[in-house]
């Protein structure tokens, strides 16, 4: 430790620190520009020069380490003197247009130049202007009023790993822009509005329609992905109108995906269900709550009384919140059935019994970095999970090698130490062959039955070079990722990847859809076990199950089937073929109303207090932050109150503290285990000879919310309903660019164009879930038959 | 008393084809080289030579040479790496293109010894694009080098290796800073680096580096054959040896004058001919156009040395000598010199990207008759806030000369605005 003394304070901190760190830990504010913690430093603004005993020049605080007895004054007539000089050089370029611009009232400069500007400027000559550049459709620019600082510039190229943005030219004439004129590919690419210190990078959707000094900052937390990034939500005359993030070290830092920032306006859309809904000889009729919940539970009780309890099928999101994932478990199981899934996208649950208490991460986020080797198995993780990706890149500039199995070689934003990529069927193989390897390397196996398994699988190089690696005595991580989950072998990929990890002393992470899939798991909103992994003598039927079983009812939560269900075409047609469905759900949809019979407005997690557990395992209460529009009313007050209608037990919660008081103590009660049981399947399933099909949800298709945010539909990077396919495969089924492709699965056919890429293996097709196109399709995973389509022109 | 010329870098000039290896080693060449590496001296020993030499960095700052050398030792950890400032582009300074173009082997001669100084393998030339036959020279020169075994693996049999890389630059100014060159160097945009650290510490990618301008390396193995003693006595105490000055403006004979360190710029400017036309010596720009500029008369009392010269508020820079007789504005001088620093700005830190376009705006409208009585304040106000506040010294290299204009000449840019035109005409 040394010692230093800012503005005639004395502090003890470590040395290497620069001044700039011990003043703002100290609450000494120094203006700057440039300087950006989680950002390298430029240096270039000048605008923290501070006054160093002993040097002659003022010092850049950002850039000046601290020695042993420094003496440093930020206020003094040199400091001072320095600070505003740059101060009018910032401004004298700058255009004086605060009252339009939409940064006024939160802009760094408009801010520090109350304390450091002038009121008359000395500068009488013509000003710079900048062409604005075109960077999509999130992130609006006005390029006249960059001051260069480069903060954006060092974004794109140290965290969002991608070098788009650059300054190009120089001295005066200098300009940030991107290199060929294109938009940005980052998931992360909204981070730059917030480090933009002035009105050159603003978000698109949201300028022009507030100031901030209007708005209210109300904190939450976001719903789309298993990191639960932290949020801030701006929100004027009850409506959120911005979302930022707000600062979680251990989480999101102080970043937040695109995802999570443009999501809200959806919450804002034409679409949203504004009042309970009942199908009367097959018109719409807009009625009361009480209608509504007695028609719900007179229909239930019909069912339960006509077919039986166990007709009754719940389906709820990864995105409901703990509470109302609890109540719609207790709901159904009280009524009788075990039949409630919120594991939409999946389609194998053979190793549904061998998961701990929630398929997570069971260790922190940060704890990435620090990891030797991280493996990602089907995982299209800066997709799926941005901020995770950007947690894995953080983890490989430390070093950590990076292995991935995947069926794309996916243009990660990190060094990769080796991949394999193989069409989906061959996944299971591929860790057949890690297993070899470690075997032929002289690890010993888990269980005998493990040597049988593999005997006659032959490694691949990459298997050997994984081996070698998980071999060593090391920290490491194997993550499961959405394909692995969705994969029609996702069992066996489970337990291979166990094996491989027992076997290295490696540690098993998921990354679940939805921000609350740990939740969903642990209330018991699975058809195998009750709350907290409560043995069940009867389970119920997992997604799937249901949707081939065509129940007599079903009670959707948040659930669009056609968009979220990982066989859409069964799905649409067990819930047609059902007697009653009703859709507790914050928006209309069309496809969902042809056969529900009662809809439920529910509110979004804006307009409801819940807890999100993300994959760390940790719980994230908030609260509203708007209240419900309309007649919408939070889904665990829909579920209480319907409960009550049902005379069911213990459903008379005043509050969802209440409900989330309640599963806490059952879980403090009984730690249940974090570890996964091992077990070794009997077979490798065989890779299908031909084409088959590759299924994501594509990162703004992935929920209800997503789906209706007209910025992110527009969004360089939201994909469009195609079959990509390698140009092998193009060539031999004589497609081209820009031809149609008939892709036939069960009994419903589709036409998709044609996208051709180079990234996948040979005789695999990647049709995007989640658009009403491939809605009619069946199975995410299996074998495909797909011919040219010449009767459908691109006009 | 006359003055024996061309003693360092210049030594060969007076032979035929000066540039071939040939000619440079029947006039002592790689002799310094070949004693080094057969008597396998310690880099210590070259050191405390060079620091008794008191040889100063020839590119502008002074910097001891032999000092810094000692930065990096052959035990520093590899890799590490000698850089060679050859992106000559200060206004007025055209010493380096000579060396490049009459004596490149004695350049390399100089490189070859620091990178056995240092203990680096490798070593690079930066130069400037422009040279057309300064890069012909040497790209040559390295061709013979390295055919005659100075060069490669194993030199001369002393299981030395060295290997010297040739990069030409493509023109900007900022790119003869050396923390930009390494920058440039690295195939980045050329932008300094702020410093701390020193290129001795985190130099060309992010390794030790030694870097160096055209003549310091190139003075070298003079003083290695003749001794340290011997160089600093041609010169004066902390001013050791020659130094060649680029004497240009309105003189009868412009050109590159080896001369001691020391010598009085009266005496220089006899060599150079003396004025041209006759005409009245009005102002000196003794280091480059990056100098503080001195009235003549003041100048004709001072000696061309590093210490002198900074004694007068001025610098002896590259040692390119500005001379202007009595027809010269003051105002149009200093417009475009402002022009020039305007261009040049890298644009990086906010003083110097603002301000150098402010000075020329305003020196623009008072050359043309535009100006008015606050602009001279303003203009030394400005100048004063771009001095000290940047990453590298672009900024101060025209926020100085225009003080320095302003203290000497202000009148005639008070005679500029109020008569808008020139006291000169």
């Amino acid at each position: 430790m040394i010692e230093v003394e800012i503005d005639g304070k004395k502090f003890q901190v470590e040395p290497g620190k620069m001044i700039i760190e011990v003043a703002d830990q100290a609450d000494i504010r120094i203006p700057r520009f440039c300087y950006h913690k989680k950002l390298s430093i430029a240096a270039n603004c000048r605008m923290c020069l501070v006054d160093v005993e002993k040097s002659g020049k003022p010092l850049p605080a950002c850039a000046t380490p601290v020695t042993d007895g420094m003496i440093v004054r930020t206020h003094s007539a040199k400091a001072i003197d320095a600070q505003k000089s740059v101060m009018e050089f910032l401004l004298i370029n700058h255009p004086l247009d605060c009252p339009i611009c939409d940064q006024g009232g939160e802009c760094e400069l408009q801010d520090i130049s109350m304390g450091y500007g002038k009121d008359v400027s000395r500068y009488n000559e013509g000003k710079r202007s900048v062409k604005d550049k075109s960077l999509g459709s999130l992130i609006g620019t006005d390029m006249t009023r960059c001051i260069l600082c480069t903060r954006c510039v060092r974004f794109t190229e140290e965290i969002a790993g991608v070098q788009e943005l650059g300054t190009l030219g120089r001295g005066e004439t200098s300009e940030i822009g991107t290199c060929v004129e294109r938009s940005l590919v980052s998931e992360l690419s909204g981070n730059i509005i917030d480090l933009c210190p002035v009105g050159a990078l603003t978000s698109k959707p949201f300028r022009f329609r507030a100031r901030a000094w209007e708005m209210e900052q109300m904190p939450t937390i976001a719903p789309h992905d298993c990191i639960g990034s932290n949020i801030y939500t701006h929100i004027l005359r009850q409506r959120v109108l911005r979302v930022a993030p707000r600062e979680n070290e251990a989480i999101n830092e102080t970043w937040l995906s695109d995802r999570d920032r443009f999501s809200y306006e959806a919450l804002n859309d034409d679409e949203r269900l504004l009042q309970p809904m009942i199908k009367e000889n097959g018109e719409w009729q807009v009625v009361n709550w009480p209608t509504a919940l007695k028609r719900v539970a007179e229909r239930l009780q019909q069912v339960i009384r006509e077919k039986g309890a166990d007709k009754i099928g719940a389906l709820l999101s990864p995105t409901a919140t703990l509470e109302e994932a609890h109540l719609l478990q207790k709901l159904i199981r009280q009524l009788g059935s075990h039949n409630i899934d919120h594991r939409l996208q999946q389609m194998d649950f053979s190793a549904q019994h061998s998961m701990p208490l929630y398929p997570g991460l069971h260790m922190s986020l940060e704890s990435f970095e620090g990891q030797d080797t991280i493996v990602l198995i089907g995982s299209h993780i800066s997709r799926e999970q941005p901020i995770g990706a950007h947690r894995v890149r953080t983890a490989a500039l430390q070093g950590s090698a990076i292995f991935a199995i995947n069926p794309v070689d996916y243009p990660f934003r990190f060094p990769m130490k080796g991949k394999q990529i193989v069409k989906p069927s061959a996944m299971p193989q591929a860790l057949a062959e890690v297993i070899k390897a470690l075997l032929d390397n002289g690890v010993a196996a888990p269980a005998v039955e493990v040597n049988k398994l593999v005997q006659n699988v032959k490694p691949s190089e990459f298997a050997v070079e994984l081996a070698k690696q998980l071999k060593q005595e090391s920290k490491k991580i194997i993550i499961l990722g959405a394909i692995a989950q969705n994969h029609m072998h996702a069992g066996t990929i489970t337990y291979l990847a166990n094996i491989i990890a027992k076997m290295t002393h490696a540690h098993v992470g998921f990354l679940t859809p939805g921000a609350n899939g740990a939740g969903a798991w642990i209330v018991g909103a699975v058809p195998h076990r009750g709350i907290n992994m409560k043995h069940l003598s009867n389970p119920g039927l997992d997604v799937q199950q249901m949707l081939q079983a065509k129940l007599a009812a079903y009670v959707l939560l948040n659930v669009e089937p056609d968009l979220d269900c990982a066989n859409p075409q069964l799905a649409n047609k067990a819930m047609v073929a059902a007697d009653f469905v009703v859709a507790i759900t914050p928006f209309f949809s069309h496809k969902v109303a042809a056969y529900a019979e009662v809809l439920l407005p529910s509110t979004p997690f804006t307009e409801t207090s819940g807890t999100y557990i993300n994959a760390e395992g940790k719980w994230q209460r908030f609260n509203g932050v708007v209240p419900a529009q309309g007649e919408a009313r939070p889904a665990w007050k829909i579920l209480r109150v319907l409960g009550n209608l049902l005379d069911l037990e213990h459903f008379d919660y005043q509050s969802s503290e209440e409900i989330h008081d309640e599963v806490n103590r059952i879980v403090a009660e009984n730690q249940p285990s974090h570890t996964h049981t091992l077990h070794t399947p009997t077979t490798i399933p065989p890779i299908i000879e031909g084409i088959e099909r590759l299924t994501e949800w594509p990162i703004y298709r992935a929920d209800n919310i997503v789906r209706r945010a007209p910025a992110l539909q527009a969004a360089v990077i939201n994909e469009i309903p195609v079959a990509r396919m390698p140009v092998t495969l193009a060539n031999r089924l004589q497609l081209s660019a820009d031809s149609r492709v008939a892709i036939k699965q069960d009994d419903c056919e589709v036409i998709l164009p044609v996208e051709l890429c180079d990234d996948m293996p040979d005789n695999t097709v990647y049709i995007p879930a989640g658009f009403g196109l491939t809605s009619d399709l069946s199975a995410s995973f299996g074998a495909l038959s797909l011919q040219r389509s010449d009767t459908h022109h691109v006009e | 008393m006359s003055i024996e010329l061309n003693k360092i870098c210049f030594r060969t000039l007076q032979m035929d084809k000066p540039w071939t290896l040939a000619t440079y080693e029947q006039a002592d060449g790689y002799k310094a080289l070949k004693h080094i590496l057969q008597n396998k001296v310690p880099a210590q020993d070259i050191v405390e030579q060079l620091k008794l030499s008191s040889l100063r960095g020839r590119g502008g700052a002074g910097f001891p040479t032999g000092l810094k050398w000692s930065f990096i030792s052959p035990s520093t950890p590899a890799p590490k790496y000698v850089v060679c400032n050859a992106d000559e582009g200060e206004p007025g300074t055209f010493k380096d293109r000579d060396i490049l173009r009459f004596n490149p082997h004695q350049l390399l001669e100089g490189i070859i010894i620091a990178c056995y100084v240092v203990g680096a393998t490798d070593a690079y030339i930066y130069i400037r694009g422009e040279f057309y036959e300064p890069i012909e020279r040497v790209a040559k020169a390295l061709e013979e080098a390295r055919a005659a075994g100075y060069l490669g693996k194993n030199i001369l049999g002393s299981g030395f290796d060295c290997q010297i890389h040739f990069h030409v630059g493509a023109g900007a100014y900022i790119c003869g800073e050396e923390t930009a060159l390494l920058e440039s160097l690295e195939g980045k945009q050329g932008k300094p680096r702020f410093k701390p650290p020193f290129p001795a510490n985190f130099g060309l990618y992010g390794r030790p580096t030694t870097i160096n301008n055209v003549e310091t390396f190139a003075s070298v193995p003079v003083i290695l054959n003749n001794g340290g003693n011997w160089f600093l006595e041609l010169g004066k105490p902390n001013n050791g040896g020659y130094k060649i000055f680029s004497v240009s403006g309105h003189v009868n004979k412009p050109g590159n004058y080896e001369i001691p360190l020391g010598t009085p710029f009266s005496q220089l400017l006899e060599l150079a001919g003396g004025m041209r036309d006759g005409k009245k010596l009005k102002a000196v720009i003794p280091g480059g156009s990056s100098a503080p500029v001195i009235p003549g008369d003041m100048m004709m009392d001072m000696t061309m040395d590093y210490d002198c010269i900074s004694k007068s508020g001025s610098m002896l820079g590259s040692g390119a000598v500005i001379v202007m007789d009595d027809s010269t504005c003051m105002v149009k001088v200093l417009l475009r010199n402002a022009e020039f620093y305007h261009e040049e700005s890298c644009g990086q830190c906010t003083p110097c990207r603002e301000g150098t376009g402010w000075l020329e705006r305003v020196l623009h409208r008072i050359e043309h008759g535009h100006g008015t009585a606050k602009d001279l304040e303003l203009l030394t106000d400005v100048a004063m806030k771009m001095s000290g506040r940047t990453i590298c010294v672009l900024a101060d290299s025209i926020a100085l000369p225009v003080v320095s204009f302003m203290k000497y000449y202000r009148p005639e840019f008070e005679y500029h605005i109020e008569h808008k035109r020139c006291m000169v005409d």
